[in-house]
């Protein structure tokens, strides 16, 4: 085997190796959406999907590419997920918290004084 | 100035890069002319918008962002690891928290990348922005280290210390 076949061959191991990890994770978080307790808690694993599992596809697919081409479009669209991801997640999060809908904590720690005087206000 | 020449250039790359056509031959003279116009249209507007500034084109804090993002990956990867051992527990035993966290970022862009951050990093997102800081919930108490959010929000105020300035 030549240099350049050597070197073929151990890109494609390690795309291959990126996306299995990257399905790992993603499947990680869909466990997570379907076993944490509450919708606060569950938005925490599927950040797990958006963050490490689509960007270790993406990087898979990169390492596969072949052309500058494709590498510089697939990168841009992993940069695309990387800043716009945490945006819809905190859209998502921020309507729940607005509606009103309460987090399930086991304790509330630490206590702020604008917490007091809102419970007060209500009592 | 800056500025636009700056964001010309990128929109040039980015024209080039997404459509590949950088010879003057055949029938490229027409699509190329349309990538001009194009990227000329945008810069106008963009100017005529008044936001040509440091916010809408970080040429120069680019460096300190590419900085920061290679810093946040590592953050992001071991928060990752965090989150997936809770949920792969055999018993779920995660004690979830609200916290208030203080911003304190010099810029309106530091608040954005400080609590996009914060978001990005899963196990913790920030929920509200109240007036000196945002109110965070996080999966569990081991995510809520007020020093890590020193960290990351000191960070994310030297990758974006400047002032919104209007040209």
């Amino acid at each position: 085997m030549s240099g350049a076949e050597i070197w073929h061959h151990l890109l494609f191991a390690i795309s291959v190796a990126s996306m299995s990890a990257g399905l790992v994770f993603v499947l990680a978080g869909a466990i997570g959406v379907i076993r944490l307790p509450d919708f606060y808690t569950r938005m925490h694993a599927a950040g797990v999907t958006d963050t490490l599992g689509a960007e270790l596809v993406i990087l898979g697919l990169i390492l596969q590419a072949g052309d500058w081409q494709t590498m510089a479009k697939l990168a841009l669209v992993g940069l695309l997920l990387f800043l716009t991801s945490p945006t819809a997640t905190h859209a998502v999060a921020n309507a729940a918290h607005r509606a009103g809908h309460k987090p399930d904590l086991a304790h509330f720690k630490p206590s702020h004084p604008r917490d007091l005087a809102d419970e007060e206000g209500k009592a | 100035m800056t500025y636009s020449v700056g964001l010309t250039a990128v929109l040039v790359l980015l024209w080039l890069t997404l459509s590949g056509q950088y010879t003057l031959s055949g029938d490229y003279p027409l699509v190329i002319g349309f990538g001009v116009l194009s990227v000329v249209a945008t810069v106008a507007l963009t100017a005529r918008m008044r936001i040509l500034d440091r916010e809408t084109v970080p040429i120069l804090p680019a460096l300190p962002l590419a900085m920061y993002w290679i810093w946040l990956g590592r953050e992001i990867l071991a928060a990752n690891l965090a989150v997936v051992k809770l949920v792969m527990k055999p018993e779920i035993d995660v004690e979830p928290r609200l916290v208030r966290v203080p911003a304190e970022q010099r810029s309106g862009l530091g608040h954005a990348v400080f609590a996009n951050s914060i978001t990005l990093t899963p196990g913790t997102v920030t929920i509200d922005v109240e007036e000196d800081g945002f109110l965070i919930h996080a999966l569990d108490t081991s995510f809520t280290d007020p020093a890590g959010f020193a960290e990351m929000g000191a960070r994310s105020d030297l990758a974006s210390d400047g002032k919104r300035k209007v040209l």
